[in-house]
């Protein structure tokens, strides 16, 4: 580009696209302003209901519900992708545009802070309070940012310990049993223990699981990191170390949910942790040797059960949202028992109510309730920090690396500790 | 007596040479046939392993026996059925769409700049052939960042637009340098001819140019479809559940249950999304080679 | 783009796209050069104003995104607030792999942080691009000197080089993944108890393997339209001369494919050093194979400045090596492009 009069096109096309950035915004800032935002708290009419794919399809016959005694406040069905990243990544786009018909959305438990943060959620305080009697404490832990509840909790999930029931009668309660447990393992020539220790976020929920497990905590309660403790350091030395003696077999390094489920399948693993879901499969598939061996236990902890880490996810209110006295009810709708009962049985996800656990019916439908209600009680939300895709980066990278023994716990934590500490300081 | 030995032995002698000549002209053509059994097999191998795959019922998943064993047509059902939110048959449609839309934008607008650049000489050619070969090459991770936050800003995330646009940054370069290289290669004295036969321009060109430039564009036509068909960065991160291309489709499929992976139906959505491009390699297979080797770059 | 691009009245190009000042003999070469030009702007027109909405305004948008700083949270609201101009920070953070400090400042960047990991992705960047280019290279140079004999079978080959080619990459990410599966036909076949994605180096050629696998018969094809350029009677004579068949091949294919190979180099490398499908789907980017086009995918969601001035620099070093092909080693692209054909005088 030696002539300057070439130049000429690519400059006018360069001042062109600096007016369009311009009008495009600085990115994810701001959020919403006081004064509009309070509007609409009083507001009914018709309202749209955001979330992923409804697969085992329990949202729409419960809004047809819903519409049937409401006719004046409809509720449409705004259906997202299966994806988190692209639910995640519609919402952004649309609470950046302040879109008012993103009234109430389903977040997952990982993002609220992240929303909250930004000033796109409505506090579900005073006049918008949800009543969150009977729902399970981590659940709720789980919608709050800073002390305010931002989402009602709508669906949990916990991780459960799978074993066989034929090798091990009674199962282990502490994480210390367990691995006393491992000589069975070996005489049987199968691996003792897995979870999902790939780098990815299964990791996360894993290390956190093994420092929650043992007292400590990724973020304190001003959500700054905390893991320079004695209590982390027991926690992922536990990991380490099973992983060092062959009580976790080396290939589980490469671990996700289903490489995990198709190794205790086929009887190659004594323990193995996982979410609800295997249950149903591990006791019906044709190729599973272990259908009729299989027992459930919560997860083993320092001297009682372990603490899970929490999954799920919460109904928001928009702030944008023009009727929010709808949405309130709607959201409360969605959290009573009626329908947290149909969300059991139609889409077997786990309730965020106690009682429900122990609902007969639903026991005799989905026999691992009682262990997962443990599970979900000893719970530890991930994580709740706006800087979350930092957070679970600094988690998975470092705990890999000890885990792998390439470095020491000590120094694995310390790099944890200082990578959140960066990422909450901010750019 | 010694006259006619040694015509025998030279015989001999000649006759020996051409054996041995003949032994290693066999030889060279054993080692030809096996080194081209390697290719076939390094080449083909991994394909077959997936339709074999494709082809296993879903509880012998990680069965490893070389031939199909346990085989079903369930994984096809599997790959188009709806009902653990895989969208594939969409997404076949939305591949089959952008593909057709960028395709088609891209020969519109490249077969002109090609034509120049192939007939006309004018100055900064070689600087408007290096900027669209730069374009070519440009790498897609430095779109995506602004374009994300634009499309995020004006509401174009998960659009068709959103999907179609950036692929014709790349497309579009690759066009036109394909089209350049055929134009160039064509015998344009042809239509000087049928102007001196009394064509006119216009004649000249419809009559003869455009036949003798249909395969170009269409070779050209066929690479640039099957480089928006693979494209996956892009549409990675700026496609929905409705507007997500087949490669997305297959890097997420989900199964039954959360976390569940169903490499068998992965597999059968492969060779689905697979056995189109294979049939269309092969039956254009003389163009396309043409048309990679005129220059393209995927 | 060119300067002739006037508003001088010239027929719609539409009329057949044959430029109507097809001088006589009688016009000068100067004039009829420029009557080409114009029409050439008219033609080129479309293609460039496409080019510079589609890339031109990325890239400069881009650069001005990279000079914000990214939001950050206000302590005692815990809200996200704006985070004005940066100047060149977000680079200086990059190359320097320095971090926000919690008191204000910077500090280097701990691991487990994307800041950490700039050099070791631009290091993995460029180990995946010369080690696949080399061995495509050598793989294809090897697959085109057998194609370009002749032999019963050879259509069936050349179309079968072409299936690996016609696989979309993220299709081959998942089948590999699936054949690099711990319980996968891979470890079966070898009868090993590889973790091909648990660890650094398998994890790594796992990357290799499949990207070879992938795009060697692209390399093939290239350098065998190279191989059949060259005539013969060439090969006859130095057979006559007594040369060897190494001898040959050095002195004469080499020497006369190299235009081809540097070309086809040139492609492969730019497109290498842009890896992002294979290793996203079949590494997730751990165990040292984030290459940067991943790395810059991860900062998307964790900031969009930073990421805008990742790419900038993916951009600068791609462009670098480009320029260096081009200017030092040769690969003459823009002439390259007419070599195959008869070439205009």
């Amino acid at each position: 580009m030696k002539s300057p009069k070439f130049l000429l096109p690519a400059a006018a096309a360069g001042v062109l696209a600096l007016t369009l950035s311009a009008c495009g915004g600085g990115g994810g800032t701001t959020g919403g302003g006081g004064g509009d935002a309070e509007q609409g708290l009083d507001g009914r009419g018709p309202i749209t209901y955001v979330q992923g794919k409804d697969n085992s399809n329990v949202v729409r016959p419960l809004i047809e519900k819903w519409n049937a005694a409401h006719p004046n406040e409809k509720v449409t069905f705004k259906e997202q992708t299966d994806a988190a990243d692209q639910q995640h990544d519609d919402l952004v786009q649309n609470y950046q545009a302040k879109n008012p018909n993103y009234d109430v959305a389903s977040v997952d438990v990982v993002w609220t802070a992240e929303f909250a943060a930004k000033g796109w959620l409505q506090p579900l305080k005073d006049k918008m309070a949800v009543d969150t009697k009977g729902m399970l404490e981590p659940t709720i832990e789980a919608g709050s940012y800073k002390g305010t509840l931002y989402a009602a909790p709508v669906s949990s999930d916990g991780g459960i310990l799978y074993y066989r029931k034929d090798l091990v009668p009674t199962p282990p309660k502490t994480w210390d049993e367990m691995m006393q447990m491992c000589s069975v393992a070996k005489a049987n020539n199968i691996g003792c223990y897995a979870g999902q220790f790939k780098k990815y976020e299964g990791l996360t929920v894993n290390a956190s699981e093994a420092i929650n497990s043992f007292g400590g905590s990724v973020l304190d309660k001003d959500g700054k990191p905390s893991l320079n403790t004695p209590e982390a350091k027991t926690g992922l030395e536990n990991l380490a170390k099973a992983y060092a003696d062959g009580n976790i077999p080396k290939e589980a390094i490469t671990y996700q949910e289903e490489e995990g489920r198709q190794a205790f399948q086929d009887g190659k693993l004594l323990f193995h942790r996982n979410w609800p879901y295997v249950y149903n499969l591990a006791t019906t598939e044709a190729s599973s040797k272990v259908k009729d061996v299989l027992g459930m236990t919560a997860l083993p902890g320092a001297d009682g059960p372990g603490a899970s880490s929490l999954g799920g996810h919460s109904a928001a209110v928009s702030v944008y949202s023009k009727n929010k006295a709808t949405a309130l009810d709607f959201v409360k709708f969605l959290t009573a028992e009626e329908q947290q009962k149909f969300f059991a049985t139609q889409g077997s996800l786990a309730p965020v109510l106690g009682s429900l656990y122990e609902d007969k019916e639903l026991v005799a439908k989905l026999p691992y309730l009682p262990v997962l209600k443990t599970s979900i009680e000893n719970a530890v939300p991930r994580p709740v920090s706006p800087f979350y895709p930092a957070v679970t980066k600094a988690i998975q990278e470092n705990a890999y690396s000890a885990i792998k023994g390439e470095k020491t716990v000590e120094s694995a934590l310390s790099d944890m500790q200082k990578s959140i500490e960066s990422a909450s300081a901010g750019q | 007596m010694s006259a006619g030995t040694a015509t025998t032995a030279l015989r001999a002698q000649q006759d020996r040479g051409r054996k041995a000549a003949q032994n290693r002209e066999k030889w060279a053509q054993g080692r030809t046939y096996i080194s081209a059994v390697v290719v076939l097999i390094w080449c083909l191998a991994p394909a077959y392993w997936m339709v074999v795959t494709a082809f296993r019922e879903v509880g012998f998943t990680y069965d490893t026996s070389i031939l199909p064993t346990h085989v079903t047509l369930d994984n096809f059902n599997t790959a188009f059925d709806t009902s653990f939110g895989n969208r594939f048959g969409q997404a076949l449609l939305n591949s089959i769409f952008i593909g057709v839309v960028v395709t088609l934008v891209s020969l519109l607008i490249g077969v002109f700049a090609a034509y120049a650049l192939a007939r006309l000489n004018f100055r900064f050619k070689y600087l408007v052939l290096g900027f669209i070969l730069g374009a070519s090459m440009f790498p897609g991770v430095a779109l995506i960042t602004p374009l994300f936050q634009l499309f995020t800003n004006i509401g174009w995330m998960g659009t068709y637009q959103a999907l179609i646009i950036p692929n014709i940054s790349f497309v579009l370069p690759l066009t036109v340098y394909t089209m350049t290289s055929f134009f160039r290669e064509m015998p344009w004295e042809l239509e000087e001819s049928a102007r001196v036969d009394g064509c006119t321009q216009g004649q000249a060109f419809r009559k003869v140019i455009l036949p003798l430039a249909a395969p170009a564009i269409f070779t050209t036509a066929i690479l640039a479809f099957i480089s928006s068909w693979n494209e996956f960065l892009i549409a990675s991160q700026l496609s929905s559940d409705a507007t997500q291309p087949v490669t997305v489709a297959i890097a997420s499929f989900a199964g039954a249950q959360p976390n569940q992976i169903p490499y068998t139906a992965i597999m059968a959505a492969g060779t689905i999304v697979t056995i189109p491009l294979v049939i269309l390699v092969l039956v254009f297979q003389r163009k396309i080679v043409a048309g990679l080797t005129a220059g393209a770059v995927k | 783009m060119s300067t002739e691009l006037g508003p001088t009245p010239v027929k719609s190009p539409a009329s057949g796209g044959t430029p109507i000042h097809h001088g006589p003999k009688g016009v000068g070469e100067d004039n009829k050069i420029l009557s080409q030009g114009k029409w050439a702007s008219w033609l080129l027109a479309p293609t460039i104003i496409a080019l510079a909405v589609v890339i031109v305004y990325p890239i400069i948008s881009a650069l001005v995104m990279s000079f914000q700083k990214d939001a950050g949270l206000d302590p005692v609201t815990g809200l996200f607030t704006a985070g004005g101009p940066a100047g060149v920070q977000n680079y200086v953070n990059w190359l320097a792999q320095q971090c926000s400090a919690p008191g204000g400042g910077t500090v280097a960047c701990p691991p487990g942080t994307l800041g950490a990991q700039f050099w070791s992705a631009t290091a993995t960047t460029f180990f995946f691009t010369v080690v696949t280019v080399t061995l495509e290279t050598v793989l294809g140079f090897w697959m085109a000197l057998i194609m370009a004999r002749t032999f019963r079978g050879r259509s069936l080959v050349r179309a079968a080089v072409l299936v690996p080619w016609a696989i979309p990459t993220a299709v081959t990410a998942k089948l590999w993944l699936f054949i690099f599966a711990f319980e996968g036909i891979a470890n079966k076949l070898f009868n090993t108890t590889i973790l091909w994605t648990g660890s650094e180096w398998p994890a790594k050629w796992a990357v290799i393997i499949a990207d070879v696998w992938k795009t060697t018969p692209f390399m093939a094809l290239l350098i065998l339209a190279g191989l059949q350029m060259i005539p013969a009677e060439v090969y006859e004579a130095a057979k006559v001369d007594g040369a060897t068949t190494w001898q040959r091949f050095r002195m004469i294919t080499l020497p006369l494919v190299k235009p081809a190979l540097m070309v086809a180099v040139l492609f492969r490398t730019l497109d290498a050093l842009r890896m992002f499908d294979l290793p996203y789907i079949l590494t997730g980017g751990a165990n040292n194979t984030t290459t940067l086009s991943i790395l810059v995918i991860n900062q998307i969601r964790q900031g969009f400045n930073a990421a805008a001035a990742l790419s900038t620099i993916t951009f600068i070093i791609i462009f670098l090596v480009a320029f260096i092909f081009v200017r030092f080693l040769g690969a003459n692209v823009v002439e390259q492009s007419g070599a195959t054909g008869k070439g205009k005088k």
